[in-house]
């Protein structure tokens, strides 16, 4: 059988894999070292050796976009993993035993929802000292409740269904069915909610880091190379364009990924539209 | 006489509907309404109703799925609902159940022999489970090779063949089928009925067999519990019920499915 894939998704697919070829790449080569400062050189044009220039401080553009690009992917992968993994435990333990704990744990999913994501990056940096890692915990933690809602909801619909009534029947415990019959009946749901979550987080990174909350210089990230070209806007505009262009890229691409395996997991959804 | 099979005594289940006034308390709907029945083992019991009458709530019940609000399921003289949940789980291995929906009752990403194993694993599988896997399959007339497809390669009867043989690997005392062919075509109807009585032949499976089509209760049981409403109408020997209803309701019912009596 052989069924058109959605537009959202070929195009998502494309930018996607542009984002993490050059990640990937950037882990074995770069044009030039992404912090080495030639202050002689700065403000060059872009050319043969430095294809988009250089910055302020000499260093090649593309190299920092480069190492950028893996800054953001690094983070998002382990902030969308960690928070993911709480997440869908908590959905499914909430789904599996019902009553107080499932309600408990909702309301704590409220109240990450109404805690603003910046304002407890801010919080974690004010007590820890602004860092990498911090951020990550930030983003991770704004993706518990996301994760632990979808789950929930999810896995809420497959306890209903006779497989799983069969399964009480045959004497397996609550945990057992979760694990063996709910998870992997819920599984497309959730990578669509991540590869959604991984997008967020992109743009959670970048935010951070202009904020100088995320990556510490040296360090090359998306975000702080436009907090850092931000006082250059009338010297060099491009410097604040070029990382600008990558976040939209990555969080665009991220986004109508989602939006595509979602519509390809539900066929009913994407013939309503 | 031996004690029954499954004693189900006085069995009410009510629901708390949802509220539809702020000064007046919650509606109730009694599903099940002081309803008692015995199963002997190698006996059928084919408990008949419309949709809505209780029947479905009775399964639940002695399923342990759901509590009695007052009543209690006597099987093999344990009450089931006074069971810790751990000894629970390891009498369930004694009583099992038939779903209506085939293409419902099995996990579409496992493999049937996955399925139909499943109980065995539920108390600690041993090293022979692939054997019984093959034997249950074979027992329900499929080739045992089929263990290692997925549900979606069946048709319905073939499906719901599957699902009695997971119903059967543990060697139940007691089978549960919940409309297990409304939703079949008549001539594979005929076929799994004939399947259940062979295993009630082989195994001496007490059977509650719960429909609305009293031709097909007519075709298998030995007794009768007609519901309405949540309540007993009547109940008694299968040729009795038929011959001589001693209900209007059940006589409508007789009219309906177009059994000669």
């Amino acid at each position: 059988m052989t069924r058109r894939l959605p537009v959202n998704f070929i195009l998502g697919a494309v930018l996607v894999a542009l984002v993490v070829g050059t990640a990937a790449l950037s882990l074995v080569w770069t044009p030039h070292d992404a912090t080495q400062m030639a202050i002689s050189n700065k403000f060059a044009a872009p050319s043969a050796t430095h294809w988009l220039g250089t910055d302020q401080l000499g260093r090649d553009v593309l190299s920092q976009l480069m190492a950028g690009a893996r800054n953001s992917m690094a983070v998002a992968l382990v902030a969308v993993l960690l928070g993911g993994s709480v997440g869908v435990a908590l959905g499914l333990l909430a789904s599996a035993l019902g009553g107080w704990v499932e309600d408990g744990v909702m309301r704590l999913a409220d109240l990450g929802f109404a805690f603003p994501a910046l304002l407890f990056a801010i919080m974690l940096a004010a007590v820890f000292g602004p860092s990498l890692t911090n951020a990550v915990l930030a983003i991770a933690f704004i993706n518990i409740p996301v994760f632990a809602r979808v789950t929930r909801g999810a896995a809420n619909q497959v306890w209903t269904l006779d497989y799983v009534l069969a399964a009480r029947a045959a004497g397996m415990n609550r945990f057992a069915i979760s694990r063996d019959h709910i998870l992997p009946n819920i599984a497309a749901a959730i990578i669509v909610q991540a590869t959604i979550e991984f997008a967020v987080a992109i743009l959670a990174e970048a935010a951070l880091s202009y904020l100088g909350l995320g990556a510490q210089p040296p360090a090359s990230s998306w975000g702080r190379l436009l907090s850092e070209a931000q006082t250059l806007m009338y010297i060099a505009p491009q410097l604040a364009i070029y990382p600008g262009l990558c976040i939209v890229v990555a969080v665009v691409g991220f986004g109508l990924l989602g939006d595509g395996l979602r519509d390809m997991s539900d066929p009913r959804l994407s013939r309503e539209r | 006489m031996t004690a029954p099979l499954l004693d189900a005594r006085n069995l009410t289940r009510r629901y708390r509907l949802p509220r539809t006034s702020l000064l007046h308390p919650a509606p109730v709907l009694t599903a099940v309404d002081n309803t008692s029945f015995t199963i002997s083992a190698g006996e059928t019991l084919g408990v008949v109703g419309e949709s809505g009458s209780g029947k479905s709530t009775i399964a639940r019940m002695v399923m342990a799925f759901e509590t009695p609000d007052a009543g209690e399921v006597l099987f093999q003289g344990q009450n089931l609902h006074a069971l810790s949940p751990y000894e629970l789980r390891l009498q369930r291995q004694k009583f099992q159940m038939v779903f209506q929906d085939p293409f419902g009752s099995l996990d579409p990403r496992r493999t049937v022999g996955w399925s139909i194993a499943e109980p065995m694993r539920a108390i600690g599988a041993d090293g022979d489970t692939a054997r019984r896997t093959a034997e249950a399959l074979e027992q329900v007339g499929l080739p045992a090779r089929d263990a290692d497809k997925y549900p979606h390669e069946f048709s319905g009867g073939q499906r719901q063949r599957i699902a009695i043989a997971r119903a059967i690997v543990t060697r139940p005392a007691l089978l549960v089928a919940d409309e297990a062919v409304s939703a079949l075509d008549v001539s594979v109807q005929a076929q799994i009925l004939n399947l259940l009585m062979d295993l009630q032949d082989d195994l001496g499976l007490g059977i509650l067999f719960i429909s609305h089509d009293l031709a097909v209760v007519a075709s298998i049981c030995d007794q009768i519990l007609v519901m309405q409403h949540g309540k007993p109408l009547e109940s008694g020997p299968a040729a009795q019920v038929l011959r001589s209803p001693a209900h209007a309701y059940t006589q409508t019912l007789l009219k309906a499915a177009g059994v000669s009596t």
